[in-house]
């Protein structure tokens, strides 16, 4: 518990020094990096301990909070998301120290390291948190912490829009977690955790009700369609790091607080693992086919984590199924697979985002269709990009893989099992989760083959650089640790065994016929990776001596007949994409704004088409309109003078005296 | 369970594939009233295109010679999860039947990456062609996978396409049924035949598969078509076995059924060929569209 | 025996889809008949007992109608009415396979709701009837053309003749002479529908009704 408490105290501390250096930026990236990496790494050690089996640690102390009291602990399940939490934003910090250079020149840089080392320990704080009033202080602060980062670049208009969304959204979600837990607080009579999961019963109606409020509170801040509306926004106006690590870390301390929550409510009922099925499906799918319409890298990625959030929203549904039928096999491999894909999301999303800002860090734009063959100008980032691309598909020997199979594994095992609708459903989710795999591929196949293959798109006016080593390595650590896990998947998920058992407090024996196959199948899926990689080598070598003594001569690309072609006829990501944009414009809805050709000799012609989220456009902006018509008959009470608003706010507290006192 | 049924199996699995191309060739050629290449064609065109040199666009990278490379080796692995005769595949294990459609899901995704690394537009073109069509028939392909799994009881391909089935035809025959024609579906867009991609065809705009390898040569290009071979071979060999569900127990003779219902298909998709022209793109996916829903009929049948 | 029920049936639900996916008139006209005919075995297959002599009448009666005489008549409507051979649907040919599709998982989640007959002798029956019922409602309700609304009528037809197909033990000829006669009805009607359409506006194209509205 002291390395915790010195991982706190050093990225406060170190938080602070760097607001404090302020214009210096050398100091302050000084001060910010070394605080985060020495933080990060101290806070890891008791994670670690945890996750080998060691007890868990615990801490209480009186706070003069009203119901609040400084209680945290670290138990499987907390340690499980403290490694993403340290881990990721460490790499995310060393990264920082080179991208945010070239901002330094600018502006001053401690506000950023400030709050960036903030957001890591109230991460932290909130995963490792046991009072429900410390644990919405924590929240509250990394949202805000968050907020700040977004914005950094707040001198562009989109930019202040976005971080006004994400704002307002993360704040609409907070309100649901007041709510849910006043009520819990109500009915164990105590705002501890530990109390909260004592409630002995509780009217299948009220936890039916803290079940929703749980779903929408934390589920806004996961990015559950249709409440994912502030991520596309956000990811992209935020610096590369910062969007690593909210896509890759904070989004994910949603699903903590479900999974949290659930501990709470004691056994569930079907109908919930339905409902998380059922978001698992309508997040998976519409994320990636929005993220296939985008031409914007970052927002492309944006929206692949809603997809991904979906993939373990599936797993969650199968693992609360399995439960609430009697299947432990199942929901074991449900919520592991669930638990792994967090790690996993966190470790490739993070990333992809790092080897976007290098790529944004080099030629100034995110817009796909703008870049081009930078594969060899940037030949690390684009290997890194690659593995982090393959990774996120799902294609073996990575991560990815890993999860998803364990996901698919457990979907099947209840899809043999039941007879009944369940199993309706899980065949459902297993075609989604297929259809998912699909899409996804075809969308990093087009996000890599429009950045880094081909022959650059527009002639720059300097060269291009790769990437410099502060940026490099943690990438390709995350490169490491992706294929580590795809080809070593059993040891990770033995790591992985108390969390998962957290959930519920239950434990597969290891001698049932199920769980020893799903061990030997990791076994199996981890030789099968290996010998994947020795049959690709061996045809690298087979290739080289069928080539030896043989003319190896280099050309131009075939060009069908046509003599003179040029880098602008590439296909680009739009057209790439067209095909599968077409199939769901019902509900894409992509606008198009076409020029068409016109003569025998058209000098010019243009297409442009964007994608507005369609939970923005038909959802939230129509409601949001309503909600203000409906309000417009308050509008008297803003006179704007501060004499009228000192009368409100006195009228107010003599009507609660006189409420509360009961005269 | 001796060691020499597997090896011969294997053996099989790594000579055969460009034997069916060879059939479907010829059976090609009769239908239209030719003589046509040799059956073993195949073989003399790889044969001849690994003696020869290479030639590299300017415009690829590293890419774009790992493409070659990595798809074989993806289908070479993803066949030894493939029962040929033996009761079970080299390697078998609970929940194998994902691993196996996710390696085909490698090989695809590098062998595009590979196409967009030319930066051809035709070859861009075929790319994208191929991942709609291949996303499409995903779900098609997990849906019937699904229906052979409920009605097998196991997500094995060694179990799910051994001798279980036998019974299970009697049992559930239509779903079994509808499942198999979704496989031929799949087989065929995801193989690249006639009706959904016409591989005999000389516009490059009409092409999919093969307008996406038209810049690899020599060495390279007869990994691609050995490794296209042998993508045909390990669905035909699924589907041969989920039709002909019959173990007499003595290898030879299990071997001789699974070849003679394999060199079955490869007529059958000759006759298609020869029979159909090629659907318009914009059809195509409703072709899928429909794979999927014959699969999922199927598996509402398995449910009742 | 029981599998080859399961098998027709099977047969005649997916020809439900190959109306639903086809642009041309003229298959779906065929799928249809084909259906018709499918449906006009069954009757023999079904029964229980000895071979009843309504029961071979009423087969052989099916089969002159819905595979011979009603195709014969909608192909000879469709090459004199010299109209375009492609169906237009409201919906594309993917989505109204989907809703399709929808509407067979509805169709066997409300027959599994309904109490089952012993004399239901293959438990696909209802299933199969309830999917034929509502994807000829689909094609109503998505298909412009009046002819492919007579189709959709045949099809309807054909679902509550399954249905029928359940009571044929205990009340046969009832429900059998109310459902032909339904039909040759509807038929009558719409040829003549059919006919007036053609004459007055050259085509036969229902959604041109609504300009006749005030």
């Amino acid at each position: 518990m002291i390395a915790f408490f010195l991982a706190l105290g050093v990225l406060t501390v170190s938080g602070g020094m760097a607001v404090l250096a302020g214009r210096n930026s050398r100091l302050a990236t000084c001060w910010g990096v070394s605080g985060a990496l020495v933080g990060c790494l101290a806070g890891l050690a008791p994670a670690i301990q945890v996750l080998m089996g060691s007890a868990g640690f615990s801490f209480r102390s009186a706070w003069d909070v009203p119901y609040g009291e400084f209680y945290l602990a670290i138990d499987p399940l907390t340690a499980w998301f403290l490694l993403p939490v340290f881990g990721v934003s460490a790499l995310a910090a060393v990264y920082s120290s080179e991208y945010l250079r070239p901002f330094g020149e600018r502006q001053s840089l401690g506000p950023i390291f400030g709050w960036f080392n903030i957001l890591i320990a109230s991460m932290a704080l909130v995963v490792a948190a046991r009072n429900a009033v410390l644990f919405l202080v924590a929240w509250e602060v990394m949202s805000l912490a968050s907020f700040f980062l977004v914005t950094f670049e707040d001198e562009r208009e989109e930019v202040r829009e976005a971080g006004w969304t994400y704002l307002v959204a993360t704040h609409l979600g907070t309100a649901f977690l007041f709510v849910l837990f006043t009520l819990l607080g109500r009915q164990a009579g105590s705002m501890n955790f530990d109390q909260f999961s004592a409630i002995s019963s509780m009217p299948s109606v009220l936890t039916a009700v803290l079940f929703l409020l749980a779903l929408v509170g934390f589920g806004t801040k996961a990015g559950f369609m249709p409440l994912h509306v502030w991520l596309p926004e956000a990811h992209p106006a935020a610096p590369s790091h910062v969007s690593a690590v909210m896509s890759g870390v904070m989004i994910k301390l949603g699903i903590y607080g479900i999974l949290r929550t659930l501990t709470f409510l004691g056994p569930p009922p079907a109908w919930w693992g339905q409902t998380f099925l059922m978001i698992g499906m309508t997040s998976g799918v519409l994320g990636v086919v929005f993220a296939l319409s985008q031409h914007d890298l970052k927002r492309l990625l944006a929206y692949h984590s809603v997809e991904n959030i979906g993939i373990i929203a599936l797993g969650l549904g199968i693992g609360l199924l399995g439960h609430s039928k009697g299947q432990p096999v199942m929901s074991w491999l449900g919520f592991g697979g669930a638990l792994l894909h967090v790690l996993n999301h966190s470790l490739f999303k993070a990333l992809l985002f790092l080897g976007a800002g290098s790529v944004l860090h080099a030629t100034g734009t995110r817009e796909l269709d703008r870049l081009g063959g930078l594969l060899k100008t940037m030949p690390w980032t684009a290997f890194t990009f690659l593995v982090g691309a393959m990774a996120i598909c799902g294609l073996p020997p990575f991560n990815g893989f890993v999860s998803e199979w364990l996901i698919y594994v457990g979907g099947f095992r209840g899809f043999l099992e039941f007879t009944t609708r369940s199993g309706m459903w899980l065949g459902l989710g297993i075609a989604a989760l297929a259809l998912i795999g699909g899409l996804a591929a075809a969308c990093f196949a087009k996000a890599f083959g429009t950045v880094f293959l081909g022959s650059p798109r527009e002639s720059r006016a300097h060269p291009l650089h790769e990437a410099g080593p502060a940026m490099l390595i943690p990438m390709m650590v995350l490169v490491g640790s992706c294929l580590a896990i795809g080809l070593w998947p059993h040891r990770v998920v033995q790591f992985m065994m108390p969390a998962i058992s957290g959930i519920y407090n239950e434990t597969p024996s290891l001698n049932i016929e199920g769980m020893a196959s799903a061990l030997a199948g990791l076994m199996m899926v981890s030789a099968t990776a290996a010998l994947f990689l020795c049959i690709t080598l061996a045809l690298v070598v087979l290739r080289r001596l069928s080539l030896s003594n043989r003319p190896i001569s280099q050309t131009v690309t075939w060009d069908c007949g046509y003599t003179a072609p040029a880098a602008s006829m590439q296909y680009t990501a739009a057209s790439f994409a067209q095909p599968l944009v077409r199939l769901f414009q019902s509900v894409l809805r992509t606008q198009s704004h076409e020029q068409a050709p016109a003569g025998y000799f058209p000098a010019s012609a243009r297409l442009t088409s964007h994608t507005p989220d369609v939970a923005t456009a038909y959802l939230f902006l129509p409601l949001f309109a309503k909600v203000r018509r409906g309000l417009e008959g308050l509008r008297w009470l803003q006179q704007g003078r501060v004499q009228l608003y000192l009368l409100y706010i006195f009228i107010t507290l003599v009507v609660l005296l006189v409420w509360k006192l009961g005269v | 369970m001796s060691v020499i049924p597997l090896l011969l199996s294997l053996g099989l699995a790594l000579v055969c594939p460009p034997l069916l191309l060879g059939v479907i060739h010829k059976t090609k050629a009769i239908l239209t009233g030719r003589v046509g290449a040799p059956v073993l064609q195949p073989y003399y065109d790889l044969w001849k295109l690994l003696q020869k040199g290479a030639v590299y666009s300017r415009t690829t990278s590293w890419v774009f010679r790992a493409g070659p490379l990595v798809s074989p080796a993806a289908f070479l692995t993803a066949a030894l999860f493939v029962p040929l005769t033996t009761p079970s595949a080299l390697l078998s294990f609970w929940g194998d039947v994902v691993l196996w459609a996710y390696l085909i899901g490698v090989a695809r995704f590098i062998t595009v990456l590979a196409a967009l690394d030319t930066g051809s537009s035709f070859e861009g073109m075929g790319a994208s062609r191929e991942v709609t069509f291949a996303s499409l028939a995903e779900p098609a392909l997990f849906v019937a996978l699904a229906v052979i799994a409920k009605v097998t009881g196991s997500v094995q391909l060694s179990e799910m396409f051994g001798p279980v089935l036998g019974q299970a035809w009697r049992t559930a025959g239509p779903a079994l049924a509808l499942a198999a024609a979704s496989f031929f579906l799949v087989l065929l867009a995801e193989n690249a035949r006639m009706p959904v991609d016409d591989p005999t065809t000389h516009l490059e705009l009409t092409m999919i598969h093969e307008v996406m390898v038209l810049d690899h040569s020599g060495p390279d290009f007869a990994f691609i078509l050995y490794g296209s071979a042998l993508k045909l071979f390990l669905f035909s060999v699924l589907l041969v076995r989920l039709l002909v569900p019959v173990h007499i127990g003595v290898v030879w003779l299990d071997l001789v059924i699974v070849v003679a219902g394999l060199l079955g298909l490869a007529v059958l998709i000759g006759i298609v060929e020869s029979s159909m022209a090629r659907l318009r793109l914009i059809r195509v996916p409703q072709l899928l569209v429909t794979s999927g829903v014959l699969a999922a009929v199927g598996l509402l049948l398995v449910w009742r | 025996m029981a599998q080859g029920i399961d098998l027709i049936l099977v047969l005649a639900m997916l020809l439900n889809f190959l109306v639903l996916g086809s642009s041309r008139l003229r298959a779906c006209i065929r799928a249809v008949a084909f259906q018709g005919v499918l449906l006009s075995i069954l009757p023999l297959l079904l029964h229980q007992g000895d071979l009843a002599v309504h029961m071979v009448a009423l087969s052989a009666g099916m089969l002159a109608l819905k595979g011979v005489l009603f195709p014969w008549l909608l192909l000879r409507t469709l090459r004199d009415g010299s109209m375009r051979a492609e169906i237009e649907p409201l919906i594309g040919f993917t989505a109204s396979l989907l809703v399709g599709a929808v509407a067979t998982v509805v169709a066997f989640v409300l027959s599994s709701r309904l109490p089952s007959l012993p004399s239901m002798t293959s438990s696909l029956l209802v299933p199969a009837a309830m999917t034929t019922l509502l994807i000829s409602l689909v094609v109503l309700v998505s298909r412009t053309k009046a002819l492919t609304q007579v189709l959709g009528y045949l099809m309807l037809e054909n679902g509550i003749f399954l249905f029928g197909l359940t009571l044929v033990q205990s009340m046969p000829l009832l429900v059998e002479l109310g459902v032909l006669l339904d039909l040759f009805a509807g038929v009558f009607i719409m040829g003549i529908v059919i006919y007036h359409i053609s004459r007055e506006f050259d085509h036969i194209d229902t959604y041109h009704l609504t300009t006749l509205k005030g």
